[in-house]
C-alpha cells in the first residue's frame, strides 16, 4: 500500500531514576498519501513522543520508521538532514516555539537559509509567498513574535513548516493553545493547505472532537500503546475498546437534552514507569477479567479498517 | 429579580498601564441565586477572570481599578466594605477555586496545613478540630485522609484540583467561584471533577459561578449562562434557552467554531478576525468589526440589553429593532 509514513514496532524508552519509562511501547501504524492520521490520548500517553520519534527528533529505541518505503532509522546524519526537507513539524505552543529575537520573516526564512535556498531575490519572494499562503498580511513582515496574537503566531509556525515544501507534517497539538474561534480558523487553514499542496498529516491532540474533525483515521493511545485504530466516523459511532468508550463519554458535548451514559473511570493514568502487566488498561477497565491482568491482548481487525487490542473483542472473533 | 444571592451591577474595571487604559470590564450585570450554577463563558481577554477577582476584591491594584459599580452579596455592597470585613467574607462565605492546580497551592506546605489554615482563620476552632475537619474535606473530594501530610507535588493534577476544591469548600461557603477549574485537566479527570462539583452543589446547595471557555462544560454543569465579549455580557439566558435558541451573533459564531463530535461537518465556520485590543476598543457595538450581520448603525451606537423572552437577555441592536434588514428578529 502507498504509505508515506509507516511505523513498525516503534518503541521509545527513557531512562529515569525510578526505572525505565516506556513512553512508546511497540506500536505500528501507517499513514497513506494525502491522509490525516489523528493520534489522540491523555497527557503522558506517548503521543508527542511518537510524533517526535517518527521524525527522529528523539531516537527510537526499537522498531522501524519507513518514509516512502525506506527505513529512516538506519540513515546517517547527512542523509537524514536532506530528508528533513520532506518531513516537518508544527509545535503546540506558538509562544515558545518561535525565537523572540528575530522577525517573523526571518523565522520563516530560516529553513531556506539552512538548506542554502535563500538566494538573491528568490528567498524574499518565497517568504512573501508563504506568508500569503497562510494568511499573514504583508505589513507584518518585520514584526516580532511578541507583537502577534496566538493565532497569527501559529500561522508563522505553519509557514515555517511549509517553507521547504514538505510531503509530511507532524502537527503536535497545533490548536490546543488557541481560543475556539481562532482554533477554527487554523483548522480550516490546515485543511485548505492539505488540499492545495497534497500534504500528509499526523495530527496529535488530546481533543477528540478536533481530531475527529480533521482526521481520516484516528489512533487512540493509552500508556504508550495504540489501543484502537479506525476511521474518524467509526471512532464515534462504534468505539470498541473500553478506554475509547470511556474517553468519548467523558467529553462534555455542547448540546443539551442529550442523555448519555457516562463511564466514569476511577483513578488516574498509571505511571509509564513499570506499567501494569498484561493489558495496560486493566487497572482502570470496568470490564477487566482475570487474564487481562497477566496477558497482553493482541491487535485484531474487528471489522474492515478497525483494529482493536482488547480480549473482549478478540475472544469473540 | 431581587432574590439574587450575589448580584453585580454596572461593574467597570480598568487596568491603568503605561501604555494606556485597558477597559477589562464595562457595565457588567450578573446575578446568581441560591443553589444555582452560572456559567461565565468567553475567550481569552473577555474579562471573565477580572470579573471573578472583582467579586473577591482581589484585582491587583495597581494597575487594576474598580471604576464603578456594585457587588451585592445578600443586598450589601461588598465594594464598600472595609478590608478587614472583606477578609471575613473571602474564603468563608465566598470562596474561589483557581485555574491552575499546579500554581495555586503552596509547594512548601502540606495540603493538610493549607486546608486547616482557612478553617482556623474563619471558624473559632482549635488545631485538633481543624485537622479533623480537613480530613473530612479530603475524604469528601475522594482523597484518602492518610495523605493529609503530603505535599502538593506528591499529587497528580486531578488530585491537586480536588485539594483546591476541598480548601474552597472547607468553610462551607454560600458562593463558590470556580475559575476554569478543569481546563488544565485531562477529559477523564475533568469528568470526575465536574461530577464531584455537581454532587457537592446538591449536597450543600452552594451557589456557583463557573468560569470556562468550554461550552460543553456549560451544558454539563450549569443552569444559567452569561456569554462575555470584550468586557461585557452580550447574552444571558438559561442553559436551555441559550443552547436551543442562541440569539447574539457572537454566541452563534462560538457554536459554529466548535468541531462537533456527533455530526459530520467538512468545514468549520469560524468568526472572522480577532478579539479587539482592550486598550483600543471599537466604537458602538464592540463586536461589530467581526459581526457578519453588522450594519452602519452598529459602529455608531452601543446596544442595550433587551429581553427577548422571560429571563433571556441579549445586547444587540438587531433585537432593539434598529438594524435595517433585520427588523423581523
Amino acid at each position: 500500500m502507498d504509505y508515506v509514513l509507516e511505523a513498525r514496532g516503534l518503541s521509545k524508552d527513557f531512562t529515569t531514576k525510578k526505572g525505565l519509562l516506556k513512553a512508546v511501547n511497540n506500536i505500528s501504524f501507517g499513514i497513506k498519501r494525502g491522509e490525516t492520521l489523528g493520534i489522540v490520548g491523555e497527557s503522558g500517553c506517548g503521543k508527542s513522543t511518537t510524533g517526535r520519534a517518527v521524525l527522529r527528533l528523539v531516537e527510537p529505541t526499537a522498531g522501524q520508521v519507513l518514509f516512502e518505503g525506506n527505513d529512516i532509522t538506519k540513515l546517517k546524519a547527512p542523509q537524514m538532514r536532506q530528508l528533513r526537507k520532506d518531513m516537518q513539524i508544527i509545535f503546540q505552543d506558538p509562544f515558545a516555539s518561535l525565537d523572540p529575537r528575530i522577525s517573523i520573516s526571518e523565522i520563516i526564512a530560516e529553513p531556506l537559509r539552512v538548506f542554502n535556498l535563500y538566494k538573491g531575490g528568490n528567498g524574499e519572494k518565497r517568504v512573501a509567498e508563504l506568508m500569503d499562503l497562510v494568511g499573514l498580511s504583508k505589513r507584518l513582515v518585520n514584526t516580532f513574535p511578541h507583537e502577534l496574537d496566538g493565532g497569527r503566531r501559529q500561522r508563522v509556525g505553519v509557514a515555517r513548516a511549509l517553507a521547504l515544501d514538505p510531503k509530511f507534517i507532524v502537527c503536535d497539538e497545533p490548536v490546543s493553545a488557541l481560543d475556539v474561534s481562532i482554533q477554527a480558523q487554523i483548522l480550516n487553514l490546515l485543511q485548505d493547505l492539505q488540499t492545495r499542496l497534497g500534504l500528509t498529516y499526523m495530527f496529535i491532540s488530546h481533543d477528540l472532537s478536533v481530531v475527529k474533525h480533521i482526521s481520516d483515521r484516528v489512533a487512540v493511545m493509552y500508556l504508550g500503546k495504540i489501543v484502537e485504530t479506525t476511521t474518524s466516523s467509526a471512532i464515534f459511532k462504534n468505539p470498541q475498546h473500553p478506554y475509547t468508550q470511556a474517553l468519548l463519554s467523558a467529553i462534555p458535548i455542547p448540546k443539551i437534552g442529550q442523555k448519555r451514559k457516562r463511564i466514569l473511570l476511577e483513578g488516574d493514568v498509571p505511571s509509564p514507569i513499570n506499567p501494569p502487566s498484561g493489558c495496560i488498561f486493566s487497572a482502570r477497565c470496568p470490564y477487566a477479567m482475570e487474564k487481562c491482568k497477566t496477558q497482553s491482548p493482541p491487535a485484531v481487525e474487528s471489522e474492515k479498517d478497525h483494529t482493536v487490542s482488547c480480549f473482549l473483542i478478540s475472544d469473540k472473533l | 429579580m431581587s432574590e439574587y444571592l450575589l448580584e453585580v451591577k454596572d461593574l467597570s474595571v480598568e487596568y491603568q498601564t503605561d501604555d494606556g487604559v485597558v477597559q477589562a470590564v464595562t457595565d457588567l450585570q450578573l446575578g446568581i441565586r441560591k443553589g444555582e450554577t452560572l456559567g461565565l463563558v468567553g475567550e481569552t481577554g473577555a474579562g471573565k477572570t477580572t470579573t471573578a477577582l472583582s467579586i473577591m476584591q482581589l484585582v491587583p491594584n495597581p494597575p487594576g481599578v474598580i471604576v464603578k459599580g456594585e457587588v451585592l452579596y445578600k443586598g450589601v455592597d461588598l465594594l464598600k466594605k472595609k478590608p478587614e470585613h472583606m477578609r471575613r467574607i473571602r474564603g468563608n462565605k465566598i470562596s474561589m477555586i483557581f485555574q491552575d492546580p499546579m500554581t495555586s497551592l503552596n509547594p512548601v506546605m502540606t495540603v493538610g496545613f493549607q486546608i486547616e489554615e482557612a478553617i482556623i482563620l474563619h471558624q473559632k476552632v482549635g488545631k485538633k478540630e481543624a485537622r479533623e475537619q480537613a480530613e473530612k474535606m479530603l475524604e469528601l473530594v475522594g482523597i484518602p485522609k492518610n495523605r493529609i501530610e503530603d505535599y502538593p507535588h506528591e499529587f497528580s493534577g486531578g488530585m491537586r484540583q480536588r485539594v483546591g476544591i476541598a480548601m474552597a469548600l472547607s468553610c462551607n461557603p454560600e458562593i463558590l467561584i470556580a475559575d476554569e477549574p478543569t481546563t488544565a485537566l485531562d477529559v477523564t479527570i475533568q469528568a470526575q471533577v465536574l461530577d464531584l462539583m455537581k454532587t457537592l452543589r446538591k449536597e450543600f446547595g452552594t451557589a456557583m459561578m463557573l468560569i470556562t471557555h468550554d461550552l460543553g462544560v456549560v451544558a454539563e454543569a450549569c443552569n444559567y449562562v452569561a456569554i462575555m465579549y470584550a468586557g461585557s455580557v452580550v447574552e444571558y439566558a438559561s442553559v436551555e434557552q441559550l443552547f436551543n435558541n442562541p440569539k447574539h451573533p457572537y454566541t452563534k459564531g462560538l457554536f459554529n467554531s466548535i468541531p462537533s463530535l456527533d455530526e459530520e461537518v467538512d468545514r468549520l465556520n469560524p468568526i472572522k478576525g480577532l478579539m479587539p485590543d482592550p486598550s483600543d476598543l471599537p466604537p458602538g457595538c464592540r463586536f461589530h468589526p467581526r459581526c457578519p450581520m453588522a450594519r452602519d448603525i452598529c459602529s455608531q451606537q452601543g446596544p442595550k440589553p433587551v429581553s427577548v423572552s422571560e429571563g433571556h437577555m441579549v445586547s444587540c441592536l438587531i433585537y432593539e429593532g434598529l438594524v435595517p434588514g433585520y427588523e423581523e428578529e
